[in-house]
């Protein structure tokens, strides 16, 4: 199982990472789950986030803009297939506080690493189990032209 | 004409594999209960052990969270669109 995504799209979750430092963005990764289990990125939506009170280590979405991207994607054929943040200076590794606040099981969790303004690393993690007893497993990123 | 549920991903196999369910009823609680009434390994997913929606869960109608609407006595027309979102957060 993989996540497949067009480089031009990973490119534009890295340079979202840079446009916020020194606090984290996010978006949303819309596309096609296959019967393998793997799923491909056809787009990604740039979400504002709303932790304002403190944007430099936390992250959320609203709401609101996730039920209109999950209606856009409905109605063009497509999946909400994951989601992406950044974590400025600081590892792209998921935190406790990712997991903790991770809902949304099968779908990919895209973390990219920003260090004094620049995107290092970049890593995808698949959310596995139940609510009660749910992990991140590393998943692979496969580049596509 | 029915109203639509739209099923977020992680649900899907809780509820046929769907991404739209349809059903008819007069409020925005009425179709939740119709909902998980239809696919019972659903309830445990929306809802906690009191029957209320799990804090993580998300439910609007059209574009507005049922929390500043009416919550589950919201009324619901047919042409409406009842969307489920888990909530999206994190960070470092």
């Amino acid at each position: 199982m993989a996540l497949r995504i067009p480089r031009y799209l990973l490119d534009q979750i890295r340079a979202h990472g840079e446009e916020t430092y020194p606090c984290e963005c996010c978006g949303v990764l819309v596309g096609e789950f296959d019967d393998a289990g793997g799923k491909t990125a056809e787009a990604v939506v740039k979400c504002g986030n709303t932790r304002t009170d403190s944007p430099a280590n936390r992250y959320q979405i609203s709401p609101a803009e996730l039920v209109r991207i999950q209606r856009q994607a409905q109605l063009a054929g497509h999946d909400i297939v994951g989601f992406y943040h950044s974590h400025p200076d600081h590892p792209a590794r998921w935190s406790a506080t990712d997991l903790a606040e991770a809902h949304w099981t099968g779908c990919s969790y895209v973390i990219t690493s920003v260090e004094h303004g620049h995107a290092v690393l970049t890593h995808a993690f698949l959310l596995q189990g139940q609510e009660e007893v749910k992990h991140f497993e590393d998943e692979a990123i496969e580049v596509t032209t | 004409m029915p109203t639509k549920v739209l099923i977020p991903t992680p649900l899907r196999s809780y509820a046929g594999k769907q991404a739209v369910v349809e059903v008819s009823a007069p409020t925005v609680g009425d179709a939740l209960s119709h909902l998980v009434a239809e696919f019972p390994d659903l309830r445990k997913h929306l809802f906690s052990e009191d029957g209320k929606l799990r804090s993580f869960v998300n439910v609007y109608l059209n574009d507005e969270d049922i929390r500043y609407l009416s919550k589950d006595a919201t009324p619901v027309k047919e042409t409406d669109t009842i969307s489920i979102v888990p909530s999206v957060a994190g960070g470092r």
